[in-house]
Order: C-alpha cells, then sequence, then structure tokens
C-alpha cells in the first residue's frame, strides 16, 4: 500500500498529495479527501490563531498504527495523513486524511476511522491565541470533546460484539 | 526514567521533562502520579484530578494500571484535541 504520514510545521497542498495516490495507477477507482482547517471562532469566541503541540515520534507511530488497522480493515491501496503543527491561522489547513480504493464505500470508511482516531488518540492539543493586540496574547488550551470520544467509540463496538 | 510533560500538563508541571528514580514501592502509572502530586504545587495542579491524565510508555498509550518497569520514557498529557 501507498503509505503517506507526515508531521510539518508548513503548508500542505492537498491537490499534489492527493495526485501522488493516483497517478501512473488504474486501480484505483475511488479517492477520499479530508481537510481540517482553522475557523475563526472556537465556543462562539472569535480566536486569532490555533497553536498546535504534539509528541514528536508518538504522534507519527500513533497515526502510523492507525492506517495499519485501516488497511487491514478495508481494502485500500493508498492513505496519506498530514498533521501540522506550530501556529495556524483562520483559513489554513490543520490536517489532512486522503485514502484510496477500488471501491468507495472502503475509502469512505477508512477516511472517516483515521479522522476520528486522529482527534482522540494522536498526541496533539490545541491552544487558542485570542485577539488582543497587547504584547502579552492570552491563549488557553482547548478542552476535548466528548462528541469526539463517541465518534472513535462506534468503530471498536461491533468488534467487541463479533468476540462474543 | 526519563518523564515528559505535554501542554497544560507541562505549564502547571513547570518543566517539558526530567529524569526521575522512583522508589521501588512506584509499581504502576497510577502510583507514579501519587508519588509525582508530592513532589511540589506545580505536581499536585497538574495530577489534582488524575482521572483526566492521560498516559504513555515509549510513546504508546496506557491504562492507569500499567507496570512501569522496564520504561525508559513515561509521558502525562490531558485528552488530545488534534485533527
Amino acid at each position: 500500500m501507498n503509505t503517506t504520514v507526515r508531521l510539518q510545521r508548513e503548508v500542505f497542498d492537498v491537490a499534489a498529495e492527493v495526485k501522488k495516490l493516483t497517478h501512473g495507477r488504474s486501480d484505483v477507482g475511488a479517492l477520499v479527501t479530508f481537510t481540517g482547517i482553522c475557523r475563526a471562532d472556537e465556543n462562539g469566541e472569535k480566536i486569532a490563531a490555533l497553536t498546535l503541540e504534539h509528541y514528536p515520534g508518538m504522534a507519527e507511530a500513533e497515526i502510523a498504527r492507525h492506517v495499519d488497522e485501516a488497511s487491514a480493515r478495508w481494502p485500500l491501496l493508498g492513505a496519506t495523513v498530514i498533521h501540522r503543527f506550530g501556529r495556524i491561522a483562520p483559513g489554513e489547513d490543520i490536517v489532512m486524511v486522503a485514502t484510496a480504493s477500488s471501491h468507495r464505500e472502503a475509502a469512505f470508511a477508512a477516511a472517516e476511522f483515521l479522522m476520528d482516531y486522529l482527534k482522540t488518540r494522536a498526541p496533539f492539543w490545541k491552544q487558542v491565541e485570542k485577539p488582543g493586540g497587547t504584547n502579552l496574547v492570552e491563549k488557553t488550551w482547548v478542552d476535548a470533546k466528548a462528541t469526539d470520544d463517541v465518534a472513535a467509540e462506534r468503530w471498536t463496538a461491533p468488534r467487541r460484539e463479533a468476540a462474543k | 526514567m526519563k518523564l515528559r510533560y505535554f501542554a497544560w500538563v507541562r505549564e502547571r508541571v513547570g518543566l517539558a521533562e526530567e529524569d526521575v528514580d522512583p522508589p521501588s514501592g512506584v509499581a504502576t502509572v497510577a502510583d507514579l502520579v501519587a508519588w509525582l502530586t508530592k513532589r511540589g504545587e506545580g505536581y499536585a495542579y497538574a495530577f489534582e484530578n488524575p482521572k483526566v491524565i492521560r498516559a504513555a510508555i515509549d510513546k504508546s498509550h496506557v491504562r492507569a494500571d500499567a507496570r512501569i518497569a522496564g520504561a525508559g520514557e513515561i509521558a502525562f498529557f490531558p485528552p488530545m484535541t488534534g485533527g
């Protein structure tokens, strides 16, 4: 399988990354991409930027483990996960997931699975920077959402049932 | 063993990483948290609600009852908010 897992400070080019998954091959019949973008508000409040902290080494390893699990669950031909860290301004991309398969079901499901696990298992932490204009920039950590845990949990439930 | 702290756990402890040598009775991640809590105000604040603290041993997620014997690096951090 054609796998790319990358963490970087710089912006990424979704179109260029997607092309790498399909270029020169004719077996890919479905390609799904998801892009997570920095909004200008968090919980109804305006923000100046997000800063993402991560655990180098573990973040890559954790994402790679989930890409392996996705490829064990679905017949994937390729998967790309790129996650940025550092300061990210509203309108900029934060994360992309692209999955390639022969048919759409696997590509859709694997992309959703990877995003759900990225949110709850990949060691990244978002900090919000409030607009101020003073020298002292106010930063607050974003709280984890219970809805993200529920979204990730649904991928484990059927497996537990199957194990009974 | 090396300890690493991230996000608000790092800010509250006041360190990104440190080397520690806990006594032999400290066998699990939960024991280690209890031991760290007694080391000072910053630690007590960081671990005031142990249920929300996540841990990793050698860059893999572990539960509070995981044994720490043989661990090279143990990390503590809040619930993750990436993606």
